[in-house]
């Protein structure tokens, strides 16, 4: 996939791994449509962490990877939700990758 | 007891790794590269030294703003260290003498330390980096 189509088909283009090519393309409306590609619906809870990863990558020009988005996540919302398997339940698969496609972050670097 | 027992057994061997930065931030690729061979070791839960001397110091410097050249602020990401267990960070007192710095200059707490520390540092490394 190489872009994605809004509402108003304005293409929104993407790299080869299905992240924005350009961060400042995101919104709301993207966020849901990314999360759609994984069959992720966005509930409350996706977005507490899309809200921390986002502000976590103004501060620090930085993706995440697994460990440090666990010890984020502990930091920002409590230890009940800083666990892989409460990550992996929101989204499946690799939750550092998925939840920073989601967030609009480029591809974390040092994450397999 | 028996779980520490446990854990040695089942956990792979943890190194010392020293990486040792001391080219300036931006223009050429080495402080970047160091920054990211650190986090890559401190995912992998090895442990981890990280450097700062030589023109290095100046990576650590307030008030960077390369957005002027198109460039990532390569300081914002030290201060998510500590969220990568990252907490072994030195910066060499001479080489910021030698650019009049002093940690007040800094972005980020780091250790001051003298050229024979470093040289300790390199002798308990399994692995030592230095670019």
């Amino acid at each position: 996939m190489s872009s994605l189509i809004l509402h108003d088909h304005k293409p929104i283009p993407l790299d080869k791994d299905g992240y924005l090519r350009n961060l400042e393309d995101w919104s709301e409306e993207v966020a849901a449509k990314l999360a759609e590609t994984a069959n992720i619906d966005l509930t409350p809870a996706h977005w507490e962490v899309i809200s921390a990863l986002r502000a976590f990558y103004a501060a620090h020009e930085l993706s995440p990877a697994m460990r440090p988005l666990v010890k984020l996540v502990t930091r920002e919302l409590g230890a009940d939700k800083g666990r892989s398997i409460y990550l992996m339940k929101l989204f499946p698969g690799n939750p550092a990758l998925v939840a920073s496609k989601i967030a609009g972050l480029p591809r974390p670097t040092n994450c397999f | 007891m028996h779980e520490s027992m446990n854990d040695s057994a089942n956990q792979p061997q943890r190194k010392i790794l020293t990486f040792i930065s001391r080219k300036s931030p931006y223009g050429q690729s080495h402080a970047k590269a160091c920054l990211d061979m650190v986090l890559s070791a401190a995912v992998f839960d090895q442990q981890v030294n990280y450097v700062f001397m030589d023109d290095g110091v100046l990576q650590l410097r307030r008030g960077q703003e390369p957005a002027a050249i198109d460039s990532k602020n390569l300081s914002a990401a030290f201060s998510a260290l500590p969220l990568y267990e990252v907490n072994n960070v030195y910066v060499d007192t001479q080489s910021m003498q030698d650019r009049g710095m002093s940690t007040e200059d800094l972005v980020v707490e780091a250790k001051p330390c003298t050229a024979g520390h470093i040289a300790s540092l390199i002798r308990q490394s399994d692995v030592v980096f230095n670019l």
